[in-house]
């Protein structure tokens, strides 16, 4: 086997806020290999997104990197030096943002932005970094991208913005792309315009990626592998068809069973019992089992986590094996 | 109820346009000889649709395509600029004072965002409260009685009467927006997009109280949205905006198993589905086109794969496809 590009070991990054340490991301482990679609599925506060964060070396006060590591192409990030952190950031690893007006600076036109971003981590001429931007554009489909470099950002649409915020995520050719719920804001057509560029580009380049969204449908579609996310936990991970066929957690089990699909119209959708806890306040022992259909005495101390076949891991005492 | 034929709520050549008027500099330039004019966006343009009674009626579209508008109209709390809409069979601009309240009171709206939609400095008691109270539906000295009903039918703890809006979570504000509206106990909701905004295991809560509110009481309602997924699980019939018009009007099963119009094919392609894995995206080209000036003939045929010389000229025209359906395109004409 070789090194995977991206591994993640116990991780564990805890905001310090005055009412309590909130745990964000309270111990998980992910690898991810070259050339594979990862998906990270769970509801908001689930610690989906402070995962990006920390690998990309983003978290800020009050929040920080307790413990665990982060290994990318076997180097530890964690211990990384400042500059070695920013020449990392965008070169090696890419994110998107869910609202691309946190990428794009309103007050500078596109090329002034993206040769900026070429600039920065090879030396180039201005000339060389401008083609590089055109051509990145180009590949996120969009049209006559020679003119619309030269625009600012108000003038595109929000799916167009999005589109410039992936191409500038590409620019350096990164082997990572981290994409936190990039399509969550858009209609439809323009989710389903995003996804293809994204699928296309995959294939064709080899990079890997990182889909943070609450949206099972979408990870469906896209992703190879899924690992679902509850309170700060990785509760279950494994082949997207395993893990949406047949849930070994009863979470998973309970999200699947939301969604509306075509089998069940008109019929009542499976509810899961009240809501996610507080993270400031967790309970002892599996955080899901105040919800938890099957939650027994057991449940009360820290849950096993069970591998079985192709990879799949579950955190669970009570797994539907 | 009245005749179940009759539809409960329907609009003929219902219009809507927002004009931003010219500021003083333009005007002085248009005097002066300058071709400036006055922006336009045909929000909704001479839509027919009628709600049946007791029925749920889906309405998706693209952001920008009118349905928010279509809706707030039919509810009444956006004037119209052009057309009628007819609530139980009479036009409402016949409608005696007494009658129009009837109206106003039958015919409740849930908006999207229960962070906007609810005041932030009034407690939940008189959120729910003020509108019974008014209609003098219930007294204040049983207000309290009337309001845990209206509160525990729609899954609130009526202990928190007390509390103001931040004191909740999304979905529990939500349902004091279903709660507001269902205190004067109306006949027909309109809900714009009031699941958009929730995690899908809070979504689901949400959806399973009002299909359950639905079938106990025999609402009439619309429901507004752009997830598919939603509308399909929830609606009797589906009707398809683009840009400001009505494309297609079918029952459920029809439009997703047998679309006919062109965007309502491409739309229902673009779903991502639990069922659909390691999917090749093949999108719809192009986007949605600026309202401020829509294409000419029918507004979908820039992105359309059918497309005729006669799109690019004529606007097709609504015409029944098949017994309660409906299609507005040329295609249907050359059948």
């Amino acid at each position: 086997m070789s090194t995977p590009l991206l591994e993640i070991s116990n991780l564990k990054t805890h905001f310090f806020t005055r009412a309590g340490v909130a745990k964000a991301v309270n111990g998980i482990s992910l690898t991810i290999n070259k050339g594979e679609v990862v998906g990270i599925v769970g509801e908001s506060g689930s610690g989906k997104s402070v995962t990006g964060f920390s690998i990309m070396g983003l978290v800020d006060e009050p929040g920080r990197v307790v413990g665990g590591s982060i290994k990318f192409k076997g180097r530890e990030l964690l211990t990384q030096s400042v500059e070695e952190w920013r020449n990392f950031r965008g070169n090696e690893v890419a994110m998107i943002f869910q609202d691309p007006m946190m990428t794009l600076n309103p007050v500078l036109r596109i090329d002034t932005q993206m040769i900026e971003a070429v600039r920065t981590h090879e030396k180039v001429s201005k000339a060389e970094a401008r083609k590089r931007a055109v051509e990145a554009l180009a590949m996120v489909g969009i049209p006559s991208p020679e003119e619309r470099v030269k625009a600012y950002p108000h003038q595109f649409s929000g799916g167009m913005r999005q589109r410039v915020a992936i191409a500038t995520g590409l620019l350096n050719r990164p082997d990572l792309i981290i994409a936190d719920e990039p399509t969550t804001a858009l209609d439809v057509t323009i989710q389903s315009q995003i996804l293809s560029e994204m699928q296309t580009l995959c294939r064709k380049t080899g990079m890997s990626l990182m889909w943070v969204t609450h949206d099972l449908t979408v990870i469906a579609g896209l992703a190879n592998r899924v690992a679902v996310m509850y309170a700060g936990k990785i509760i279950e991970e494994g082949a997207v068809e395993d893990v949406l066929d047949k849930p070994l957690h009863p979470y998973t089990e309970g999200l699947v069973g939301s969604v509306p699909s075509k089998n069940h119209r008109g019929e009542p959708l499976y509810q899961i019992p009240g809501m996610t806890p507080s993270l400031i306040n967790l309970p002892e022992g599996c955080s899901f089992r105040m919800r938890c259909p099957k939650a027994t005495e057991k449940c009360h101390c820290e849950p096993p986590v069970t591998e079985t076949a192709n990879g799949r891991r579950v955190c669970c005492f009570h797994p539907n094996l | 109820m009245s005749d179940t034929n009759k539809p409960y709520l329907r609009c003929e050549g219902l219009s809507r346009a927002f004009v931003k008027k010219l500021d003083l500099a333009g005007r002085i330039a248009r005097s002066l000889g300058s071709n400036l004019r006055e922006e336009r966006v045909q929000a909704v343009d001479s839509v027919d649709l009628s709600v049946m009674p007791g029925e749920v009626l889906g309405l998706v579209g693209e952001s920008g395509c009118g349905k928010s508008t279509l809706g707030r109209m039919l509810c009444g709390i956006l004037p119209r600029s052009e057309g009628k809409i007819y609530y139980k069979g009479q036009d409402i601009d016949s409608l005696s004072a007494q009658e129009i309240k009837n109206y106003n009171i039958n015919v409740q709206m849930i908006f999207q965002d229960p962070f906007a939609s609810l005041n932030p400095r009034k407690r939940v008691r008189n959120i729910i409260g003020e509108a019974p109270l008014f209609h003098k539906l219930t007294t204040s000295s049983e207000l309290d009685d009337y309001l845990a009903k209206v509160m525990l039918r729609c899954g609130l703890d009526p202990s928190y009467t007390h509390r103001y809006p931040h004191q909740f979570s999304g979905g529990q504000r939500q349902r004091i927006g279903i709660a507001r509206a269902m205190a004067v106990q109306p006949e027909c909701l309109v809900c714009d997009e009031s699941v958009a905004a929730l995690d899908v295991s809070i979504q689901a809560q949400i959806l399973n109280l009002f299909m359950e509110l639905r079938n106990e009481l025999n609402l009439t309602c619309l429901f507004i949205s752009h997830d598919l997924g939603v509308v399909e699980h929830i609606s009797d019939r589906i009707a398809v905006m683009y840009l400001g018009r009505v494309v297609e009007v079918a029952p459920v099963e029809d439009i997703f198993n047998s679309p006919f119009h062109p965007y309502t094919k491409a739309l229902l392609d673009e779903v991502p589905r639990l069922d659909r894995r390691g999917v090749d995206f093949t999108p719809l080209a192009g986007e949605i086109p600026s309202p401020l000036d829509p294409p000419s003939g029918c507004h979908f045929h820039p992105r359309c794969p059918h497309v005729m010389d006669i799109c690019k000229k004529e606007a097709p025209v609504d015409m029944e496809i098949a017994p309660g359906r409906r299609a507005c395109c040329h295609l249907a004409t050359m059948r």
